[in-house]
């Protein structure tokens, strides 16, 4: 998952004001909050809360659960995306008021993995025996540089595209998704398509919606993003950053972008009116789009993404060091985690595993879509998943994409030439260590 | 309430464990509270009165003051401790710094940059807000029916949540379905991307908190307004002045406290605004929200202490900004109220 709930707008500021108030309030307390770590007895009633930001589709799952842990109740907490991880911040600080099981995005991994003291070693509960089930990099992303493991993986965010069939059919393009995905195997041919879809287009329908999201995509193909193996940021020096900005640049240029940034209001209608023709699809956002657009059905369709496979979210449920149920979470983790249950969630929200025996399965091979004209994700993104290369997310990974992808808003609002945009850029990045 | 002084006892009841009389009372250290009488009963009971009428009154007051110790000047000297560390939310190594946050600060053109945002969202919200407010108290300081319905719907828009006030506006000020871009593309003038410029984001803001707190002040100028007296009005009509005239001429200097006060919570409340920009910018982009803006155009300073703070983690930088901030708050409210103070109307009261 890598959604800000945008239901939850009225959460974004609230949160970080409770935040900043239980930081008072438990600033003096916080010593003793890890006294009766590691009880469990199995009679014991025991409460496990799961903070999650957005719908990972566990609930069914937490019944299913029950039945074998009789007596453990479970609270889900969801909160919008930035504030989930801000919060979980301010609590591991205090060393108080994080739920049992925490869940991490991607882009907050490193930053999260580099406090090992603060996260249960869920080596001790013998979770490192799922070590050969997983993805690799998946599995590395969840270790802390001491080698503790302290989050499992759920999901993969390989990418595709989503594109409006109707739009491409009134544009005098191909409509089918194999055609689609052959229309572009490289960024450059995208933008080819997109110039003949703006010639043709009706008058409200851009090509994509914004192209920091494009820049986001690109840079997630690339071997190495914006920071190298020793967590030095290298936005300067790395051609592919360079690539991704100037393709990106080329896109506005060539006025294909709708200028409606990710997860904003305008955004989320713009899924249903039409007001963008294709969009960056990693499998989490299936449920999404399917969300915003209900009454769009059979418009939408998945093709292959330009310039071939990458990674965009996914997450690792981790345990805080302050749970006080640490073996129920870890066990309640193995669980949600589990081969057969993350196929589950695929198929009941999108979220695609991150175990590789499962991608070559029928039930997931021919899993299908109605929503997205039948389209079968479970091949599409199984193959995005399979050719996925690894890359390595530094500390401050948002921080940095928020940087660059203010540049490329300065740039798409006009007010700054791409130079200075790139200059600002990275005269931003020297100041984040 | 008169209570016998400590000495008439001390002279007709001789403590029995005291020493002898070579200790006369007026060679006492103290006149009053010698140290003796606390052992029969009458001494206790006047002791305790004493302490009753001197102690009683802080008593009293001391709950708002612990609280606000442990809400409010605990975590201002904490805030203080922790800007003299490098400290990150999550590292557990803090090690102390010094000054170099604050020297740090003092070089962020981006810190500067809010604080001029805030300076200018500021005036361009409180003084046409103070303005208007005063001009509906003064429209409604007269006869009429229905008033208390007037004034509910003055209160109305303060009681709405801040989240629904900026998101409505937000889609009145949006770029391509907004409402005043249809009618600015009606009228011939173009559509403005409110968002994207210094100054048009400032505008859509400062509209945003007029809004919600026109209405309260107009309250409390219409409460102060019914206290002046009619007599001086009406002398002022036979004078022939108009209604404007007595609004600058005898409503503004009789309720001038009342001025002084609003305008004084008027400007720490718009040094503090964060709401307002951080779901501006949620509109534009996730990024674009905790800087304000693609360009920070609209990051005012609660907001760079937010980023920094809740977004970086860097929670000793964003503690130097808070004093930064706490400081120069300071300093706003005194030149208002200096100014202010001078503001005398055309009577001299």
């Amino acid at each position: 998952m890598g959604t800000p709930h945008p239901g939850r707008r009225a959460v974004r500021f609230v949160a970080p004001m409770l935040a900043a108030s239980l930081l008072t309030l438990t600033a003096c307390g916080g010593g003793g909050s890890d006294t009766g770590a590691g009880g469990g007895q199995s009679t014991e009633k025991v409460k496990l809360s799961v903070g999650l930001f957005g719908d990972f589709g566990f609930k069914p799952l937490y019944e299913e659960f029950k039945k074998t842990h009789p007596n453990v109740e479970i609270e889900e907490r969801q909160a919008a995306f930035a504030d989930h991880h801000t919060n979980l911040a301010a609590h591991l600080a205090t060393g108080a008021g994080a739920a049992d099981v925490e869940a991490i995005e991607v882009g907050y991994i490193s930053q999260f993995t580099s406090q090992p003291d603060k996260f249960t070693d869920l080596k001790q509960y013998g979770l490192d025996k799922r070590q050969g089930e997983y993805l690799d990099w998946k599995w590395q992303q969840g270790l802390a540089p001491s080698g503790a493991l302290l989050g499992l993986g759920t999901d993969v965010g390989g990418l595709a595209m989503c594109y409006r069939t109707d739009l491409f059919e009134q544009a005098g393009l191909p409509s089918k998704r194999d055609e689609v995905s052959a229309l572009w195997p490289t960024w450059e041919q995208y933008i080819e398509t997109g110039r003949k879809f703006a010639a043709k287009a009706p008058k409200d329908a851009k090509f994509f919606d914004s192209p920091g999201e494009i820049f986001r995509a690109i840079i997630a193909q690339a071997p190495v993003g914006v920071y190298d193996a020793q967590d030095n940021i290298v936005v300067a020096t790395n051609p592919d950053v360079k690539k991704a900005w100037d393709l990106s640049i080329q896109m506005i240029d060539a006025d294909l972008s709708a200028k409606i940034g990710a997860f904003t209001p305008e955004w989320n209608t713009g899924f249903a009116k039409g007001s963008f023709a294709t969009v960056i699809c990693p499998a989490w956002m299936t449920a999404y789009i399917q969300d915003q657009a209900k009454d769009s059905a059979g418009k939408w369709d998945i093709a292959t993404v330009p310039g071939g496979a990458g990674n965009s979210g996914g997450s690792h449920l981790t345990v805080p060091k302050q749970s006080k149920h640490p073996k129920e979470a870890a066990e309640l983790i193995e669980f949600l985690t589990s081969a057969q249950n993350q196929a589950a969630v695929f198929k009941a929200i999108g979220n695609f595993p991150s175990i590789p025996s499962l991608y070559d399965q029928p039930d997931i091979q021919n899993f299908t879509k109605d929503f997205f004209n039948d389209a079968p994700v479970g091949k599409i993104y199984s193959d995005a998943a399979k050719n996925l290369k690894p890359q390595h997310l530094g500390p401050r990974e948002g921080d940095v994409r928020t940087a660059i992808g203010n540049g490329i808003g300065r740039v798409e609002q006009g007010k700054q030439s791409p130079d200075e945009a790139w200059a600002q850029v990275l005269k931003d990045l020297e100041a984040i260590k | 309430m008169a209570t016998p002084p400590g000495g008439s006892v001390r002279t007709v009841a001789p403590s029995p464990g005291g020493p002898p009389a070579a200790q006369s009372s007026p060679s006492g250290p103290s006149g009053t509270g010698g140290p003796a009488p606390a052992t029969t009963a009458s001494g206790w009971r006047s002791r305790l009165h004493r302490l009753d009428r001197q102690a009683s009154p802080y008593a009293y007051v001391a709950p708002f003051f612990l609280l606000f110790a442990a809400f409010g000047i605990f975590p201002l000297i904490y805030t203080a401790w922790v800007s003299l560390h490098d400290w990150n939310l999550l590292s557990s190594d803090n090690p102390f710094i010094g000054l170099d946050n604050y020297t740090a600060l003092f070089a962020d053109g981006y810190f500067w940059n809010a604080a001029f945002n805030t300076l200018s969202i500021g005036v361009l919200s409180a003084v046409p807000q103070l303005l208007l407010a005063l001009v509906l108290a003064h429209l409604l300081n007269r006869p009429l029916r229905a008033q208390t319905l007037f004034r509910i719907t003055l209160l109305l828009p303060n009681v709405t949540s801040v989240v629904a006030v900026v998101v409505i506006f937000s889609q009145l000020f949006g770029r391509d379905f907004g409402l005043i871009n249809m009618v600015l593309d009606w009228l011939g003038f173009g559509r403005i991307n409110w968002q994207a410029g210094v100054a048009s984001s400032h505008v859509a803001i400062a509209v945003m908190i007029m809004w919600r707190w026109a209405g309260y002040n107009a309250l409390i100028y219409l409460a102060a307004m019914q206290a002046v007296p009619k007599e001086i009005y009406e002398a002022a009509t036979l004078d022939g002045a108009s209604s404007l005239r007595q609004l600058w001429g005898i409503t503004l200097p009789m309720i001038r406290p009342t001025v002084i006060f609003t305008v004084i919570v008027t400007t720490i409340g718009s040094m503090q605004i964060i709401a307002e920009p951080l779901l501006f910018g949620a509109q534009v982009s996730n990024g674009a929200a905790a800087t304000g803006g693609t360009d920070r155009q609209f990051q005012t300073l609660a907001l760079y202490l937010y980023e920094k703070g809740f977004r970086s983690f860097e929670f000793g930088y964003a503690s130097a900004a808070a004093w930064m901030m706490f400081l120069l708050v300071v300093v706003v409210v005194g030149f208002n109220y200096l100014v202010v103070r001078r503001m005398r109307g055309g009577l001299d009261v």
